[in-house]
């Protein structure tokens, strides 16, 4: 069935293997770069069109450091901006987008990636009850914080971490909006 | 201290096998004897240390600098299974009492996926030890890499104890065999379960 | 074996899951719904249909000692392949299945069909072995996924019959195990008749 194995064409059926594959693999990466980042973009669009009132053009992806650490976030003139707030969850990483209107309100909140226990944690994405709540939050008026901790944010139920981490997302976002809107 | 929590939380938190799934094959494989599960698991922590430090440099210093990120998944198996190979003759020539031991599990840890996983793990994904979320250093990576394996190792043996216990028993026919021991596997799981949150 | 019988041999007879018992990383990991569980199938049918065909073709000339690295570089090659297209078109699917899309290159299935099928095979019969084994595989999934799912989150395919939370062991680790377990004494009851 298969060909003898002498070291020539051991060596030559390797090289030429890797060789063929990897000519294959550039190939088609580069054909879906593109594709790729329009996917990455659309992704970030529908994030900032869900956490902010409006918007018309892409911004910019700007960064500022605020009490030692660096973030990331889109200014969107005439709506506000949207902060991009990682903190550290249950079971890892907690990114959020957090957009905040001009007049310094909380507008919608969204999950960007996380790696919460599903069925606990990872309903910060779809519990409406839990996310819904900070919809249109005066964080200069109520105090971002789960009620456990003497805030008025109600956790989700069994999940007290994971509720505690989002909330201190929004209010590092939150931070962000007032060092901003500070500069201005 | 962070080292500590790295620790803990690969052995028992987010064990390997029993929380993420990665090895389960060799896992069922090798585990009805308690001497050919320690012997594997011996072989396996010794490779998934090793591949993940050299992974990590040629991520690092090959990989990211040329934009070449997308070959991930085939330039590390292609250094996996060199490795593997490299280890097996090595170990024959300078030990050949150790080669004994663990030589015959050496082929079969090619396609553990616990290797590749843990490798790629490392390289791609942002860790929370300590209080922030962010790559591992080469440092943190080999202590996670070695903790992750002994913790493979933990459960495998364990496990492997319980097998034996268990092929003593008298178990329904259609149980026997595999069966009984994804249930068991399954109790096990449940019991670790019982570590989340400690870190 | 008929044509008829290399697609429909992955269902029971060579069922990859239940029978063969291969590949149980993905089939535990990513069946925590029964979406995730077919879109995880149908990721590792496509590697194991182009592997199948591209290794058939060239396995006559590979020399023998060298035959399993060319494999794997050949099956590695695809799962980027696949990478790269779950990336640029559906990137939603890509981020939940995570690892596990990588991780096909290690999937003992892919590389046992390689070396016990295709490699002996003609074109088109190893062609017709992937699919048939890519949707043994698919279904198994499916299928712990669908039971999964109803027990841990009350609905199916996302849709959701019954009203609050479900028994949550089932949609983490333990359940993986015990669903897969149960499942395969059901299966091995039933076969046996």
């Amino acid at each position: 069935m298969a060909a003898k194995s002498n070291l020539t064409n051991m060596a030559l059926s390797l090289t030429l293997v890797c060789l063929v594959c990897s000519a294959l693999l550039g190939g088609i990466y580069a054909l879906t770069a593109a594709p790729i980042e329009q996917a990455q973009q659309a992704k970030t669009n529908s994030s900032i069109a869900r956490v902010l009132p409006a918007f018309d053009s892409v911004p910019e992806l700007e960064t500022i450091e605020v009490d030692g650490a660096s973030y990331t976030y889109y200014r969107v003139p005439g709506s506000g901006y949207a902060v991009i707030s990682k903190v550290v969850g249950f079971g890892g990483p907690l990114t959020l987008m957090v957009g905040i209107g001009e007049d310094g309100l909380v507008c919608n909140t969204v999950v960007l990636s996380h790696s919460e226990t599903p069925g606990l944690g990872a309903k910060c994405q779809t519990d409406a009850s839990f996310i819904d709540q900070f919809k249109g939050w005066d964080p200069a008026a109520r105090r971002l914080a789960v009620t456990k901790d003497g805030g008025e944010v109600d956790a989700i139920t069994a999940s007290t971490i994971t509720s505690r981490a989002y909330t201190a997302a929004v209010a590092n976002a939150y931070n962000v909006y007032l060092k901003l809107s500070e500069n201005e | 201290m962070e080292y500590l929590i790295i620790i803990i939380s690969a052995i028992f938190v987010n064990n390997i096998v029993l929380a993420q799934f990665l090895g389960v094959c060799p896992f069922l494989g090798v585990s009805s004897k308690l001497t050919t599960a320690t012997g594997m698991s011996g072989a396996v922590c010794f490779v998934i240390t090793l591949a993940t430090v050299v992974t990590y440099l040629i991520n690092k210093f090959f990989l990211v600098p040329l934009g070449l990120t997308f070959l991930q998944t085939i330039a590390f198996i292609l250094v996996i299974a060199s490795l593997v190979q490299i280890v097996e003759i090595v170990l024959k020539k300078i030990s050949p009492s150790l080669y004994q031991a663990l030589g015959i599990f050496l082929p079969l840890i090619t396609t553990n996926c616990a290797v590749l996983g843990v490798a790629l793990n490392v390289v791609t994904k942002e860790f929370t030890f300590g209080d922030s979320a962010h790559m591992l250093n080469l440092g943190e990576a080999t202590v996670y890499a070695l903790a992750t394996s002994l913790g493979y190792g933990l459960a495998m043996i364990l496990f492997a104890g319980l097998r034996e216990q268990l092929a003593m028993r008298d178990v329904p026919k259609s149980f026997k065999g595999l069966p009984i021991a994804f249930i068991t596997v399954g109790i096990m799981a449940m019991a670790f379960l019982g570590f989340s949150g400690i870190v | 074996m008929s044509k008829f019988g290399l697609i429909t041999k992955g269902l029971l007879k060579e069922n990859p899951t239940f029978v063969l018992v291969l590949g149980l990383c993905p089939t535990l990991a990513t069946t925590t719904s029964a979406m995730n569980g077919l879109e995880m199938g149908l990721a590792t049918m496509f590697v194991l249909i182009l592997s199948n065909i591209v290794i058939s073709l060239i396995a006559p000339v590979v020399p023998d000692k060298v035959h399993i690295p060319v494999y794997i570089v050949v099956i590695a090659t695809f799962v980027t392949l696949l990478q790269l297209l779950m990336q640029a078109y559906v990137p939603d699917v890509y981020e939940t299945l995570g690892l596990f899309i990588p991780l096909i290159v290690v999937n003992c299935i892919v590389l046992g069909r390689a070396e016990a099928f295709a490699s002996k095979n003609s074109v088109g019969d190893s062609a017709l072995d992937g699919i048939g084994i890519g949707i043994g595989f698919t279904l198994s999934l499916t299928v712990i996924g669908i039971v999964r799912e109803i027990l841990g989150s009350g609905s199916i395919f996302g849709w959701k019959f019954i009203a609050g939370d479900g028994v949550l062991a089932f949609v983490m680790a333990p359940g993986a195990f015990l669903v897969l377990g149960y499942l395969m004494v059901l299966f091995n009851k039933l076969a046996k008749r």
